[in-house]
């Protein structure tokens, strides 16, 4: 009797947050896929009941493919160089802070709060700071002036250099090789594990791939008539020194904490073992963060993805070195009043992050039911 | 006290209004993106709407920020939401008419037009500008020129050169100036480069053909069009690298302390050099049309409309006639610095550069601006934000307009 009472109190208590969840974040995000899959943005898209038309995967073949949208596929090349150079940024500064501070120098408390303290402003005010710092006529760059050198001539935020320039239209055949490369490393360790199954689907795979770059993509005609240039544009630099700027006490913080829990006796036996300190770091502390750092990966990397503000902050709306698919996608809905295709870019962006949270979630949840 | 001058005035002059509709009572939410120095000009304005009628509680809802591109974003979410505020700021011209009249959310106001006589104190080419065959649809409240070109009087004598009236002048002078270790011209981030390129296409184009590029009459591939790109190109030779990182106000910062010689800007360059920066206007600082330009003004204006389920309709009308009123511009625009939308205002209380512009504005040819709202709906501004990039990027004239041309179609201009 007692017992099914309290499950429906469990029941009652919890429906609240599950009705609110359920229409404010999965009826929402059903919603934003269903517009990405309409025409909204035609005619008169803000009237009182806007004529709207299913036009199914039309908008993402037009993000994809369309002409005008090459400033979305720059977008989406600028998140990943990115997200690549600020998560392992962040991580490489906050492990070297945290190794620093872990070795209890004097005043370890001022200097931990030092390091933290970015994080306690709003990506607004780190924009708006490093924008002022990064200007090419001022800031950083008229710094060496104090010691009497010439000022720095880098152009930071404003400069159009892009390096390591690629046609966008090889993408499927470079993905292809890079997956085939993948397989066939699979192949060779199921092949050395004795797993004859798995080492031949594997191995099937690689080589249909291998064989569609070969021949298959000969067949397929280009997406656009022209080749279509993106690459790495060295303006986002200036973004990511901001983003490591306010990141890195962060993941200090985390080593830290990681660092401060390995045993004593560990580092003993370690020291007793003969291990140097260098040594102590590698074999033994740095495999002990292990889930750390791949905390810090799936956080860092998801608020990467949807960078806006600080690129708002930094560089406007209409910077197209530096912008983001977040920055497109709010100019494009509420400026543009496309909201077909800023909700397209918003579920590109969810897919994205999702790829990034899914695989942790999955992976976390296996922990905890083998514990 | 100056504001007790002003309302004894007004209530004097307009005591008649007073009575009559004086009784009004309950709020009204006014909707804008002017805080900061711009905000004293719209305090001025509800002083006076206040001080005649005391019943209504005035609303001040401002959502400040770059060009109204967060207000817009807030307006857009709250009419959707079927809550809209009873009177919003907007861009006279195509931006109000392709995003809210096509949605049928504005009210025709026509009748308010006859009714307070606006028909002979507006421009005709103004209201050409902001109606549609259906009806006319918000109130002017000011005006700002596109197409001035800025310099300091003195430091211009100093390098030995003359204010181009041409941009093939300019082409000239500009290597003189480089030689002097002065840049010739200063620009900032994307949206003022868009800002010179209106100036430098009206000035290929002339009034005739730029019209005829928003009525679909003229492609954007035509020889002429791509022509524009190819001087916008050349002129962008002579400007600064760091452009992408400076505001409107830092290119103008440029010309006043001589890094630079000359900028293209909106007449709100001078209320910033005259109110923020104390320079004396046609002593400090100088101005003339943008080069080809002269006797053409490019229009662009601040409106106020009726939005259709204004929740205090009275109200608004009321703050639409104040809006409208001699009284009310003339409030207003000496504290924003831009000039009446009305053609009989009181010039001595603006400035030299009002003064002047006000002049321009009562005999020049009349044309709107692309970048403020007036000649192109929102849909073709916020693409034209990414052809320019195209263009900063690559700098090829035949794939700007070829994108331009794109997004035309796309947004309807083109046909």
């Amino acid at each position: 009797m007692k017992n099914r009472r309290d499950r429906l109190i469990a029941v009652l208590v919890i429906m609240p947050s599950v009705i609110l969840l359920g229409i404010f974040v999965y009826w929402f995000i059903g919603r934003t896929f269903y517009i990405s899959m309409t025409d909204w943005g035609k005619e008169a898209p803000l009237a009182v009941n806007p004529v709207i038309h299913f036009v199914g995967l039309q908008n993402y073949k037009e993000l994809f493919t369309g002409i005008l949208n090459g400033r979305f596929r720059q977008d989406l090349v600028n998140t990943f160089f990115f997200t690549v150079l600020f998560v392992s940024g962040s991580l490489g500064l906050g492990l070297l802070l945290a190794i620093l501070l872990d070795r209890e120098p004097r005043g370890e408390g001022f200097f931990r709060t030092l390091f933290l303290f970015p994080m306690s402003l709003s990506f607004i005010v780190t924009g708006t700071i490093w924008r002022w710092l990064l200007a090419p006529r001022g800031g950083i760059n008229v710094l060496p002036k104090l010691f009497g050198l010439p000022p720095l001539g880098f152009e930071w935020t404003s400069s159009r250099t892009q390096i390591f320039s690629f046609n966008w239209q090889d993408l499927p055949r470079v993905t292809a090789l890079v997956v085939a490369a993948v397989l066939a490393c699979l192949t060779w360790r199921a092949v050395r594990r004795g797993r004859p199954r798995r080492a031949i689907i594997a191995g099937l795979c690689a080589a249909g791939l291998v064989a569609w770059y070969i021949w298959g993509s000969q067949l397929v005609p280009p997406a656009l008539p022209y080749p279509e240039i993106h690459g790495f544009n060295l303006a986002i630099v200036g973004i990511i020194i901001a983003a490591i700027w306010q990141f890195s006490g962060y993941t200090m913080a985390l080593y830290l904490a990681g660092l401060r829990g390995i045993p004593t006796e560990v580092r003993e036996a370690a020291r007793i073992d003969g291990c140097n300190e260098l040594q102590l770091y590698r074999r033994v502390a740095l495999p002990m963060l292990k889930p750390i750092t791949l905390s810090a990966v799936i956080i860092l990397g998801h608020i990467s993805l949807k960078t806006f503000d600080l690129v708002f902050a930094m560089t406007g709306p209409d910077h197209a070195s530096t912008d983001m698919p977040s920055v497109l996608m709010f100019v494009k809905t509420f400026r543009g009043n496309q909201f077909a295709e800023g909700a397209g870019i918003a579920v590109v962006l969810f897919i994205l992050v999702a790829m990034v949270v899914i695989p942790y979630l999955a992976w976390s949840l296996r922990e905890r039911s083998s514990l | 006290m100056r504001k007790l001058i002003t309302a004894a005035v007004v209530a004097l002059s307009l005591g008649g209004l007073v009575w009559a509709q004086g009784s009004l009572s309950g709020e009204l939410e006014i909707f804008s993106w002017w805080a900061g120095d711009e905000g004293v000009a719209l305090q001025a304005l509800i002083d006076l709407y206040e001080s005649l009628y005391p019943g209504v509680q005035v609303i001040n809802a401002t959502v400040a920020g770059g060009a109204g591109i967060n207000a817009k974003a807030v307006l857009k979410t709250r009419m959707l939401g079927g809550n809209p505020p009873d009177s919003f700021q907007v861009h006279a011209g195509q931006e109000l008419i392709g995003t809210w009249v096509i949605a049928h959310r504005m009210e025709d106001l026509t009748w308010l037009f006859q009714e307070e006589g606006w028909f002979d104190t507006f421009p005709s080419g103004l209201i050409d500008l902001i109606s549609t065959e259906e009806g006319i649809w918000s109130v002017p409240l000011n005006i700002h020129r596109s197409n001035v070109l800025w310099y300091i009087p003195e430091n211009l004598e100093q390098w030995g050169v003359q204010v181009p009236t041409t941009w093939e002048e300019f082409l000239e002078i500009a290597p003189v100036l480089q030689e002097q270790g002065v840049i010739p011209l200063a620009l900032g981030r994307n949206w003022t480069a868009s800002h010179l390129w209106e100036s430098v296409a009206l000035a290929v184009l002339g009034p005739d053909g730029w019209e005829a590029l928003w009525k679909g009459e003229l492609s954007f591939t035509d020889p002429k069009v791509i022509e524009v790109w190819d001087l916008f190109g050349r002129i962008l030779e002579y400007t600064n690298e760091d452009a992408p990182s400076l505001s409107w106000q830092q290119a103008v910062d440029m010309v006043v302390n001589g890094t630079a010689a000359f900028n293209v800007m909106g007449d709100w360059a001078a209320g910033y050099m005259f109110a923020t920066l104390g320079l004396e206007p046609g002593v400090d600082f100088g101005w003339a049309p943008s080069p080809g330009t002269a006797g053409i003004f490019m229009m662009l204006s601040d409106s106020f409309g009726l939005p259709v389920g204004a929740p205090h309709r009275d109200n608004a009308i009321a703050w639409l006639k104040v809006v409208g009123s001699r009284e009310g511009q003339d409030a207003f625009n000496p504290l924003k610095g831009s000039i009446a939308a009305r053609v009989d205002s009181d010039l001595t209380k603006y400035n030299t550069y009002l003064q002047s512009a006000a002049a321009d504005w009562r005999s020049n040819t009349i044309v709107g601006s692309l970048v403020h709202g007036v000649v192109a709906n929102e849909r073709f501004m916020d693409g034209f934000a990414t052809v320019m990039e195209i263009f900063l990027s690559g700098r090829n004239s035949q794939q700007a307009a070829m994108a331009a041309e794109a997004i035309a179609i796309q947004s309807g201009i083109a046909k």
